[in-house]
C-alpha cells in the first residue's frame, strides 16, 4: 500500500547533524577559532557587517563560520540577530573628514593636502600564487608612519571651496533619518532610504550595475575623487549633556566620486557627487556604490532614465541579496500543487490542439477529394 | 562573546518583540478594515529565509496566544518539510499546542492551499504570499500598480484573462487565480490552485495573507464576498479529476499526482492529508486500499 512520506522532522534533525560534521571539517585538525576569522580574513567579516547591518567583527566571525564561508548566508545570519535588538536612537553623523585615515587616494589631484596614501592595499600586488604564504612563513612587520600628521581635508570640500562642486545640503530641522528596516519603503525613495538601501545592497549586484553605467548604459562620467579607509569616532547627543558622548569608534570605508554635470535651467554647470560609505574595508563595494548612487539622482538632476542602473525601483527591490537568495532559493520548496494545476492545464491544451490539427487534415483531406 | 551568545538565546514570546507585533497588529487591523487592500507594513528579517513564509510567520506571531492550537500546512500537507520547520519555529518560540486537525486548530498557517473541510467562526487562516500584487505579471512597478488599485483600472487583467480566452479558447490561468474581493480590490490569493478560489467567498474564517519580502498584509474578514475573475460567457470553473483519491475515494478533494513506477504509473491521492486521513479513519476507502484489503 502507498503510504506518503513521513518523517520530515526526523530528517530536517539528520540533514542539520550531517551539515554540523562538515562544517568541523577534518576532525584531527584544530576547529578554526572566531579570532582567527576576524583578525585573518578581516574582509570577509567585513563584508558581512556592511551588508548585515551590524558592526560587531565578533558575531560577523561567528556567523562566517556558522555559514562555512558562505558570506550571503552569513549575512543572513548577521540580519536575524540585527533584527531583535531594540534602536535606541540616532548617532550624530561621522565625521570622514577627522578619521584617523589608513588608506586615502584621489584621483583628480596628483597631490593634495595630507597627501595619497596607500594603505594595505592590493592594488600594485602581482597576482602570483605565493609559496611562502603557503608554508605559513611570518612577513616582515609593516613600517609606520611618524605621528606629526597634516590634516586631510575632503577633495569634496576642496572643491566646494571654488563653488565648482554641489553641496552636502542641509538637513532640514527636525528631519529624523529614514530607516528601511523600520519602515516600509516606498518609491520614489528619499536619498537617505536609499543609500541605507546601497550600503547593505549585495556588493556583486551594485558592481555590475556601476560598471554597467560606464559602459554606456546611464553613463555618468565619474572621477573616484577621493576614497578614505579608516576609523572615525560614533557619537550620540545624550538630552542632559550640552556635548555629545562618543560611543567607540568604526572603520569605514568612503567614497565620494565627482561626476561631470553640465548643469540645467536651475543649476549651473558644476560637479555632482555619487556617495557610497560601507563598514568595514572595502573599496570595489563603496565605489560601486557611489556610480548607483549617482545613477539614481538622474531624476533630481533632470537626466533623462534610460538605463537599469537609473531605475530606482528596479535597482532598490532587487540590491538585497537576503531577500534575493530567499526568493530564488524558494523555488526548491514543494510546487507540487500548483505544478498539478498546471499539469491539468498543459494535457488539456495540448488534446485541444490535437483535435484541431486533426480536423484540419480532415478538411484538408476532403477539399483534396 | 559570551555576553552575546546569552543574549541571542533569550526572545520574547512568539520570537517578534512586543512593539513589532503592535507594528504588524495595527497592519492587519487596517487591512481587515479595507478587505482586499494591500498594506505595507515594515517586515522584519526573519530567521527563515525570505521566500520560506516569513510574511505568514510575522502575521502568525504576532496574533497568536498562548492558548492557540496551530496547525501548519504546505501543499495541504502537516509533514512536507517547511512546514514541519515552521511548526517547530512556533512550538520553540512560541510553546503553543499543535495539530494536524483542521477542526482542532484555532490558527491555521497555510502554503498553496485552503483546507477541504469548511473553516469553522472563529478560526484564523494564515497564507503564506510570495507575490501580493496581482497586477505585478502585467506591470512591474510598484509606483504603477498603486496608482492602478487607486483607481480600480482593472482593464488590463481583463485584457489578459480576454487574450488567454481569444488564444486558447479558456482561461489559461491555473493557480494565483486573481479574485475581485468585495466588489472593490482585485487581490491575489497566493498560489493556490483556483480549485481553492470558492473556498474564500463567505468564510466563516478570518483570513489574513502575508508578505514578507514584499513587505505587505491583506486580509478577507469573515463573511465577505470574493468573486473570481471571469466574463458572462465564459463563467470561471475549477479543476476535475478523472480519478478520485486512491486511499480515501473522495471525488471532491484536491489530488496529486503520484508517480508510483516509471512505467507510467499514477496515483491520485489528497493533496490536504488531514481530510484524507480523517476520512480513512471513517472507513471511505480509495480503490488502492480496496486492492490491498482483498
Amino acid at each position: 500500500m502507498y503510504v506518503a512520506v513521513k518523517g520530515g522532522e526526523a530528517a530536517i534533525q539528520n540533514a542539520h547533524r550531517l551539515l554540523a560534521d562538515r562544517r568541523r571539517g577534518d576532525r584531527n585538525m584544530p576547529a578554526i577559532t572566531l579570532a582567527q576569522i576576524a583578525s585573518q580574513l578581516s574582509l570577509a567579516v567585513d563584508r558581512v557587517m556592511s551588508e548585515g547591518s551590524l558592526y560587531d567583527t565578533g558575531l560577523a566571525a561567528l556567523a562566517v563560520k556558522q555559514a562555512r564561508g558562505d558570506m550571503i548566508e552569513a549575512i543572513f545570519l548577521l540580519r536575524a540577530y540585527r533584527t531583535t535588538l531594540p534602536r535606541f536612537g540616532y548617532t550624530r553623523p561621522i565625521d570622514t573628514a577627522a578619521m584617523l585615515v589608513e588608506r586615502r587616494l584621489s584621483a583628480t589631484y596628483k597631490d593634495l593636502p595630507g597627501g595619497q596614501l596607500l594603505g594595505p592595499t592590493f592594488d600594485y600586488t602581482h597576482r602570483l600564487l605565493d609559496p611562502d604564504l603557503a608554508e605559513g612563513a611570518e612577513p616582515a612587520a609593516p613600517e609606520t608612519r611618524s605621528e606629526a600628521e597634516e590634516a586631510m581635508p575632503r577633495v569634496s570640500d576642496i572643491l566646494a571651496n571654488e563653488g565648482l562642486i554641489e553641496e552636502d545640503g542641509a538637513l532640514p530641522e527636525n528631519r529624523e533619518p529614514g530607516d528601511i528596516t523600520r519602515e516600509p519603503p516606498e518609491f520614489p525613495m528619499e536619498r537617505d532610504q536609499r543609500l541605507q538601501a546601497l550600503s547593505r545592497g549585495d556588493e556583486g549586484f551594485l558592481l555590475a550595475l556601476g560598471y554597467s553605467t560606464q559602459r554606456g548604459y546611464g553613463r555618468n562620467h565619474p572621477f573616484a575623487g577621493e576614497i578614505r579607509i579608516g576609523e572615525v569616532d560614533v557619537e550620540i547627543d545624550v538630552p542632559e549633556l550640552d556635548f555629545p558622548l562618543t560611543l567607540g569608534r568604526i572603520r569605514v570605508t568612503e567614497c565620494q566620486m565627482v561626476n561631470q554635470f553640465k548643469g540645467s535651467k536651475k543649476v549651473p554647470p558644476q560637479f555632482t557627487r555619487g556617495y557610497g560609505l560601507v563598514f568595514g574595508q572595502s573599496e570595489r563595494k563603496a565605489m560601486a556604490m557611489s556610480l548607483c548612487d549617482r545613477a539614481l539622482r538622474a531624476g533630481e538632476l533632470d537626466e533623462d532614465i534610460t538605463a537599469p542602473a537609473q531605475d530606482e525601483e528596479f535597482v532598490i527591490s532587487h540590491c538585497d541579496n537576503v531577500q534575493a537568495t530567499g526568493f530564488v532559493e524558494h523555488l526548491k520548496l514543494p510546487h507540487y500543487v500548483d505544478f498539478q494545476a498546471e499539469l491539468g492545464l498543459v494535457r488539456q491544451m495540448r488534446r485541444e490542439y490535437e483535435e484541431r490539427r486533426e480536423g484540419a487534415d480532415t478538411e484538408r483531406r476532403e477539399a483534396a477529394e | 562573546m559570551n555576553a552575546h551568545t546569552d543574549n541571542i538565546a533569550q526572545y520574547n514570546f512568539a520570537y517578534l518583540d512586543e512593539q513589532t507585533k503592535r507594528m504588524i497588529r495595527r497592519a492587519i487591523l487596517k487591512a481587515i478594515a479595507i478587505p482586499g487592500y494591500q498594506v505595507p507594513f515594515a517586515s522584519r528579517e526573519m530567521p527563515m529565509p525570505y521566500g520560506w513564509g516569513t510574511g505568514g510567520v510575522q502575521v502568525t506571531a504576532s496574533v497568536i496566544g498562548s492558548d492557540d492550537v496551530l496547525k501548519v500546512i504546505d501543499q495541504g500537507a502537516d509533514d512536507t518539510t517547511n512546514a514541519v520547520s515552521i511548526r517547530a519555529f512556533f512550538q520553540k518560540v512560541a510553546n503553543v499546542a499543535v495539530t494536524t486537525h483542521t477542526s482542532d486548530a484555532t490558527i491555521i498557517q497555510t502554503r498553496h492551499r485552503i483546507p477541504e473541510e469548511p473553516l469553522k467562526p472563529g478560526q484564523v487562516l494564515v497564507y503564506q504570499v510570495p507575490i501580493p500584487e496581482p497586477l505585478r505579471f502585467l506591470e512591474p512597478r510598484e509606483t504603477e500598480t498603486r496608482k492602478m488599485h487607486a483607481l480600480e483600472e482593472y482593464g488590463l487583467m481583463h485584457v489578459k484573462l480576454y487574450e488567454d480566452i481569444a488564444q486558447h479558447g479558456h482561461i489559461a490561468t491555473t493557480f494565483a487565480y486573481p479574485v475581485k474581493v468585495e466588489g472593490r480590490y482585485v487581490m491575489d490569493p497566493s498560489p493556490t490552485p483556483k480549485f481553492d478560489n470558492p473556498k474564500m467567498h463567505m468564510s466563516k474564517a478570518l483570513q489574513l495573507f502575508g508578505a514578507g519580502r514584499e513587505k505587505r498584509i491583506y486580509a478577507v474578514p469573515p463573511y465577505t464576498s470574493v468573486k473570481s475573475l471571469d466574463f458572462e460567457d465564459h463563467p470561471f470553473e475549477i479543476e476535475s479529476w478523472e480519478h478520485c483519491c486512491g486511499l480515501c475515494g473522495s471525488t471532491k478533494s484536491y489530488l496529486d499526482e503520484i508517480v508510483t513506477d516509471d512505467a507510467g504509473g499514477r496515483l491520485f491521492v489528497c493533496s490536504d492529508t488531514d481530510y484524507c486521513n480523517t476520512r480513512q479513519e471513517q472507513g471511505f476507502q480509495g480503490p488502492l486500499n480496496s486492492e490491498a484489503a482483498e
